[in-house]
């Protein structure tokens, strides 16, 4: 058996070995990584770093698949010696290991540049999961950190530190940002999209020393300026790792040289990944390394033929929430540039062509059409024909949906290097139907990710049995799913419902999408958006509940179930005077007047002199809650006043389905708080709170979200989790539904758990919402439409 | 051919777009709806439990009975769904502007008689 020695553990040296064992194991195969992780996605440190993953999302080949595939893995093990004559690997443990056949992915460094300081604590590069980790363990709100490097990895680690609520400024030595992927434009569009989150930028400043004894106090600038620092990423740069190719005899410019077929200049010794050097190119983003992996894999396995020819690099990225698309060369040298620019809505879009054929492409703020360029980039076909459609599609052709199009050939995954045609093979050959088993079947979407809609539109397309993974499209009206109808709404700026129907759907909507649409502007523009009343279910628009013979339901706000004789006596006066057919006392500690005729109830509701109780909405019903330390003997907290300020926090408000809340002073529960939306459970000294109960067509116990202390902090525990779910649960879905979906771990990492900056954000977009939010019966005074209460009456009388 | 007396209803933007309004007529009630382009009028009850039809979200020249979600085609008065009951119609009325005021064109055989044309029949 020939022995293959895999020096490095990364993912272009995981990616080639994958495909070496899918053509002939006949390899005992060892795998030396001088980090302690298994594989890991590396282009995604950055969400790590943000808090959107864990280190275990970011996880790529398990521990299983090592054993799997009887691979030996050697981890925390740094190979320092290669001896090509003896053919063995002599590790840092002392360890020699002999091999016939050994592959080097070794891949790149970060640069140190030579800069006096740097060897003090606090001092960080960002390269690895370890790197990652000891940042976040430094990184936290008012945290001074200078970022070194305002390419990729400089702005990534500087979005991280700004989400964790560091105070962070960028130093670039160029006059623009990301001035490899992006033009002076685009490189200033970004600029000012970072200065308005707060991130300082400067550019076209040198950095001359990290200051500090011992520990990191400061940066000094060339022209003399000083910045205070707590922390200092350098993000100046990579360099390939080739010490060992040096050592063994390899041919090694910048990188260690290799031919098409990805062969060094040793017959027994390959090379794959940031490492290498092809035709000059040392790459750097994980495609194109995919594609030697490839090629290499092929070559090693006595299959050799497949050639590298390089690749047009291309990167597709989202920094600090703009998405970034950069491919080829758009310089202008040479080159008729095509340009787009819209500053209100943030939208840079910039091509260039050579010869009527598309060379380079910019696009800032709105990637989706960046497969169509990346075809035309890739095909090199002439664009002469469509040289009025460039930017601007003819409307078939820009469906957004319309997959159909492509060609077979088309990448779909640029970082794995998927095909359509692989994909829809895959759906046909082998019964693929959802996406997870998509990526397990062809590890399509496995990289960055920015490819997963349009697989999932292909699935959509070509799958007999596509299931959209608990996630639905909102109807056919507007066939998306709803989280990516949100990006949408919020990316485009739309802010009524006709406009969302007339761009992205068939310009009439129906009784589904159209309440849901409503929702979900209101939600995201906390109420700032053009309310459509006509959008709306007939409660919505005259704040009642239809009953079975047309008329309404009234039932007014008593928070906590707690009412005063004047009320009861308002109450009743009321029932009488309009004749209400019935009175009733509801499960929820309220009081609801039933048979009330539309025209009456503007006077209903000033007679009442009490706010909606909006029990007719898809919003904030009540809370429910037992004496507490009131009256009752066992009560240890306050519920009735912890139960009334969470309803004063939430009334008004709409949600994706309605929220109905308790509030308890002791365990026994008597306000069955364990089976609301949102409770909370009194205990000795403290409040749980607990999320995504029911007690209506199922039964469900509440999760338990967290346990706190004071009052104060079991109310903003409960913000974070509404505001979550306004955030991100489908309309129509109940929390029970939306907990179970995500689970708790998810909903607690992302609320209670959360960096401070995303609680924050969560906290400001709540009070946002409500600060504008009003009670719904002041409509009774103050119609939205004149006839919005009454039926017309003919001008004339009809004999 | 059927002869109308025309009823003025009321001024134009007393139904806002894409709403309906239910109009009050001594011997029945009537639903109209602005459709932006035009106004088209029903029988504001629904065939299958009467619900209020003028309350109901309008998609395209249709109308979604709020009570059961029962649609119904403006134009023809034809129930589209539930496909069972496809058979069954309700009542359509003629309607024209005239000076930024809605008039609604009533059978006269019908007009204040009281009758009311049989549910199921063709419009």
């Amino acid at each position: 058996m020939n022995r293959l020695v895999v020096v490095g553990n990364g993912m272009a040296g995981m990616a080639c070995l994958e495909q070496i064992l899918a053509y002939a194991p006949r390899f005992a195969v060892t795998v030396f990584g001088d980090e302690t992780h298994v594989n890991y996605n590396r282009v995604l440190l950055s969400s790590v770093l943000a808090g959107e993953k864990t280190a275990d999302d970011i996880v790529l080949h398990p521990i299983e698949w090592y054993q799997r595939h009887a691979i030996d893995l050697r981890l925390g093990v740094r190979i320092v010696d290669v001896d090509a004559a003896a053919k063995t690997v002599t590790g840092d443990d002392g360890s020699i290991t002999p091999y016939d056949t050994l592959l080097l992915a070794t891949g790149s460094s970060a640069w140190r540049p030579p800069i006096a300081g740097l060897d003090q604590d606090g001092v960080f590069v960002f390269r690895t999961l370890d790197d990652t980790r000891e940042l976040l363990d430094r990184a936290g709100p008012g945290v001074k950190a200078v970022v070194i490097g305002g390419g990729l990895l400089g702005l990534e680690a500087a979005r991280g530190l700004q989400v964790r609520g560091c105070d962070v400024t960028v130093v670039h030595l160029m006059p623009t940002l990301m001035e490899r992927q992006l033009d002076p434009d685009g490189g200033q569009y970004l600029a000012g999209r970072m200065e308005d989150l707060g991130v300082r930028v400067l550019l076209g400043r040198s950095t001359a020393a990290v200051l500090g004894h011992g520990r990191v106090e400061g940066v000094a600038l060339e022209d003399g300026a000083l910045l205070e620092a707590d922390v200092v990423v350098v993000a100046a740069g990579i360099r390939p790792n080739v010490e060992l190719a040096h050592r063994a005899g390899l041919h090694v410019n910048r990188g260690i040289v290799v031919d098409d077929h990805m062969e060094t200049s040793h017959p027994d010794i390959f090379a794959v990944g940031e490492c290498v050097e092809h035709r000059g190119v040392c790459y750097g983003l994980i495609a194109p390394l995919i594609e030697q992996g490839k090629v290499l894999a092929a070559t090693m396995t006595g299959n050799r033929g497949p050639a590298y020819a390089g690749t047009v690099q291309a990167a597709k990225l989202k920094i600090m929430g703009v998405d970034v698309f950069s491919a080829g060369d758009w310089s202008e040298q040479h080159a008729e540039p095509v340009r787009y620019e819209d500053r209100a809505l943030g939208v840079y879009k910039k091509l260039t062509l050579r010869d009527g054929r598309l060379v380079g492409v910019i696009l800032v703020g709105d990637t989706a059409d960046s497969h169509r360029y990346m075809e035309w980039l890739r095909g090199g076909s002439d664009l002469t024909a469509q040289r009025r459609h460039l930017l601007f599609p003819p409307p078939a052709a820009d469906a957004g949906l319309d997959v159909a199009e492509m060609p077979d050939s088309a990448t779909v995954c640029g970082c794995v290097g998927v095909s359509k045609g692989t994909i829809v093979r895959a759906i046909h050959e082998r019964g693929v139907n959802t996406l997870s088993q998509l990526k397990e079947c062809t590890r399509a979407s496995t990289g960055c990710g920015s490819c997963t809609s349009l697989c999932h539109d292909l699935l959509r397309a070509v799958a007999p049995e596509f299931e959209e993974e608990r996630k639905k499209v909102i109807c056919a009206c507007v066939p998306f799913a709803e989280d990516r109808l949100r990006d949408i709404l919020r990316s485009q700026k739309l802010r009524s419902v006709q406009e969302v129907l007339d761009i992205y759907g068939n310009g009439v909507g129906c009784e589904v999408c159209k309440p849901a649409l409503s929702y979900m502007l209101d939600m995201l523009w906390c109420g700032d958006h053009d309310e459509d009343r006509s959008a709306r279910f007939i409660n919505d628009r005259v704040h009642a509940n239809i009953q079975n013979d047309g008329t309404f339901s009234v039932v007014p706000r008593i928070r906590g179930g707690v009412t005063s004789p004047a009320e009861l006596r308002r109450i009743a006066d009321v029932a009488e005077k309009y004749d209400v057919r019935m009175v009733k006392i509801t499960g929820s500690q309220r009081i609801d007047l039933l048979g009330v005729r539309k025209e009456d109830l503007p006077q209903v509701w000033a007679d009442l002199g009490m706010p909606s109780g909006q029990a007719y909405t898809k919003g904030v019903r009540m809370v429910k809650t037992c004496v507490g330390t009131d009256f009752c003997r066992f009560g240890t907290q306050d519920s009735i006043a912890a139960g009334i300020e969470m309803e004063r926090r939430f009334e008004q408000l709409y949600t994706p389905h309605k929220v109905k809340m308790g509030a308890v002073g002791c365990p026994r529960n008597c306000a069955e708080a364990t089976v609301k939306d949102i409770g909370l459970v009194g205990v000795e000294g403290g409040w749980q709170v607990v999320v995504g109960g029911a007690a209506g067509k199922g039964v469900r116990k509440a999760d338990l979200l967290t346990t706190v202390e004071t009052t104060q902090q079991a109310l903003e525990a409960a913000e974070l989790f509404f505001q979550y779910y306004r955030e991100n649960a489908n309309y129509l879905e109940r929390t029970y539904d939306f907990v179970e979906r995500l689970g708790i771990e998810k909903v607690r990492k992302d609320t209670v758990y959360a960096p401070d900056a995303v609680k924050q954000g969560l906290l400001d977009r709540l009070r946002k919402s409500k600060a504008r939010a009003r009670d719904a019966w002041q409509e009774g005074q103050q119609p939205r439409h004149p006839t919005q209460f009454i039926p017309l009456v003919p001008m004339e009388t009809l004999a | 051919m059927t002869e109308y007396r025309w009823i003025r209803v009321s001024a134009c933007d007393s139904v806002p777009l894409r709403e309906g309004r239910a109009v009050r007529l001594p011997d029945r009630e009537l639903a109209i709806f602005n459709l932006g382009d035009r106004f088209l009028a029903v029988d504001n009850e629904c065939p299958h439990r009467g619900g209020p039809l003028a309350d109901g979200i309008v998609s395209g020249a249709s109308v979604v009975c709020p009570l059961h979600a029962w649609k119904v085609d403006l134009e023809t008065g034809r129930v589209e769904r539930p496909a069972a009951a496809n058979a069954s119609c309700l009542a359509i009325y003629p309607v024209r502007v005239e000076e930024d005021t809605i008039l609604v064109g009533i059978p006269v055989d019908m007009a204040g008689v009281g009758a009311r044309r049989a549910k199921g029949e063709a419009a």
